[in-house]
């Protein structure tokens, strides 16, 4: 019980706060102290949303099989080159650089060039976000593979362990916290990542939407779109949360 | 016959020396205790005997078979627990067996009818972090015994307990030890540990280090309760500090 209530009050607060914010912004715009085209009410928006939901949920769609399919390649990819980087330092060596270059490249920059080569289909969204999602997994796990305590990996050698052995043992579970974080942010990256490439050309997703929207200037619209994909950010690094603690049952009963 | 045995173990790293003519024997149920200071090579004749480090001369002997270089013959026991944190306690005592192949579930079926033994019943479902220090040594101490059901080697296991959880982890060794017919080698700096545990104490010193002498503790198993404030626990000690200091 005593563990409980402090993370009430700590729900309290956020609440409390996001309540009165949108208290003010409703009442800046109903008393007009910003014109209505350029900040619509939070209850137009709301109406907007409500209004607009089915062609919303139908854009969603597109965009979270976009996120998904990217997030799980890059997942996949991120797993691969963090083995091959534990397991050869000469990997290490030769692509962490590399790595690290490729992040430092505005993903607003290379998104055009991806539409060029490979279309308006699907193809271009899902390469972003497997770049985009691919580095967090990638160095999270590496470093996780690579903080394994040297003891217990002797005493396990010490007891004939093979290196897969030692792998699946120790690197892999050892390794777990990092990867729920890494995952939490690589998640949020991608349905960003989704949406920034869908700026750039696409027939359907909830980034041409916005586009659509802002082209015709239906800010209310805009706004239910920014609220949306904030609430889908926020709803799968919940589902991330959940899953970390069904995987990783040990650390729910200190 | 000797359970275990070292012969000439010899060990240099680069021009460093580190052991010099190392040889050791273990009996049947014995405990023997190689007793040194710091730098004089504990670790390093620890790591050869597990077999996770090759000695320039000489060989290791268990059972009469050749395991020098070897690992996966002898498990050994640190200060350090070493169990997984993510693992229950039952899962981690069956790693070894794990380990060499054996399914998930007839490896713990086989390490559960040990753990009243070991003073740790109810502890199967738990994880390491809820358990204290000296069960947690436990723990480790069982799953030593699961791997190498003979013979197991320790390296200053107790030194990170307070006094009194010590003195009843010494007691409580000892009563184990009878009970699972267990041989133990016992790596430690501390004399009086050394004295109240040992039937024979190596003592290892200088640079490189060598055995500068062995000594028998009379006294018959198991020990009185105040064996260490006897003279003869005196006398024992006096020998030691002054084959130390010969050096």
């Amino acid at each position: 019980m005593k563990r409980k209530l402090p993370s009430i009050t700590n729900k309290v607060y956020p609440a409390a706060a996001i309540c009165l914010l949108l208290a003010l912004w409703e009442a800046v715009c109903a008393w007009e102290l910003v014109p209505a085209f350029m900040l619509p009410a939070p209850s137009a928006v709301a109406r907007a949303f409500v209004q607009d939901f089915p062609a919303l949920m139908l854009h969603s769609r597109t965009t979270l099989l976009e996120a998904f399919l990217g997030l799980a390649l890059g997942v996949i990819t991120g797993f691969l080159a963090a083995l091959l980087m534990d397991t050869f330092s000469w990997v290490h060596k030769a692509l962490y650089p590399l790595l690290v270059i490729t992040q430092t490249i505005p993903t607003v920059a290379i998104a055009p060039l991806l539409v060029l080569w490979l279309g308006y289909e699907m193809a271009p969204k899902v390469v972003l976000i497997v770049i985009v999602t691919f580095f967090p997994i990638a160095v999270g796990l590496f470093d996780g593979f690579q903080s394994a305590d040297p003891d217990t990996i002797r005493l396990l050698r010490s007891m004939g362990a093979s290196r897969f052995q030692i792998f699946r043992h120790i690197k892999l579970p050892g390794s777990m916290n990092r990867f729920f974080s890494s995952l939490r942010i690589s998640v949020s990256y991608s349905v960003v990542g989704a949406v920034i490439s869908e700026w750039l050309g696409g027939f359907e997703g909830l980034g041409v939407y916005m586009t659509r929207v802002k082209k015709s200037f239906a800010f209310d619209k805009m706004f239910a779109v920014i609220f949306l994909i904030s609430a889908i950010s926020l709803l799968l690094m919940g589902a991330v949360r959940l899953l970390q603690k069904k995987c990783m049952p040990w650390e729910e009963r200190s | 016959m000797a359970q275990l045995e070292a012969r000439h173990i010899s060990k240099s790293f680069g021009e460093h020396q580190v052991l010099k003519d190392i040889s050791l024997a273990v009996h049947d149920h014995e405990l023997v205790s190689l007793l040194g200071v710091s730098g004089s090579g504990k670790t390093t004749l620890f790591n050869i005997i597990s077999g996770l480090l090759l000695p320039e001369e000489g060989q290791i002997f268990l059972d009469g078979q050749d395991i020098t270089g070897k690992p996966g013959q002898i498990s050994y026991m640190l200060q350090k627990d070493l169990l997984l944190p993510y693992r229950t306690i039952e899962d981690n005592v069956a790693l070894p067996l794990i380990i060499r192949g054996e399914k998930k579930q007839a490896a713990r079926e086989k390490v559960r009818p040990h753990f009243a033994g070991f003073g740790l019943a109810g502890t199967e479902k738990k994880y390491p972090h809820q358990l204290s220090g000296g069960m947690r040594q436990r723990a480790a101490l069982l799953r030593t015994y699961m791997f190498s059901q003979g013979l197991a080697l320790l390296d200053e296991p107790f030194s990170a307990l307070d006094t009194i959880t010590k003195g009843s982890m010494h007691r409580w060794y000892l009563e184990v030890m009878e009970e699972i017919q267990l041989s133990t080698i016992f790596i430690t700096h501390d004399i009086d540990e050394a004295i109240l545990l040992s039937d024979r104490i190596y003592l290892l010193t200088g640079n490189p280090g060598t055995i500068t002498g062995e000594l028998v503790i009379q006294e018959p198993k198991p020990r009185r309760q105040d064996f260490n404030l006897t003279p003869e626990f005196l006398q024992y000690k006096r020998q030691i500090l002054e084959q130390l200091h010969v050096e």
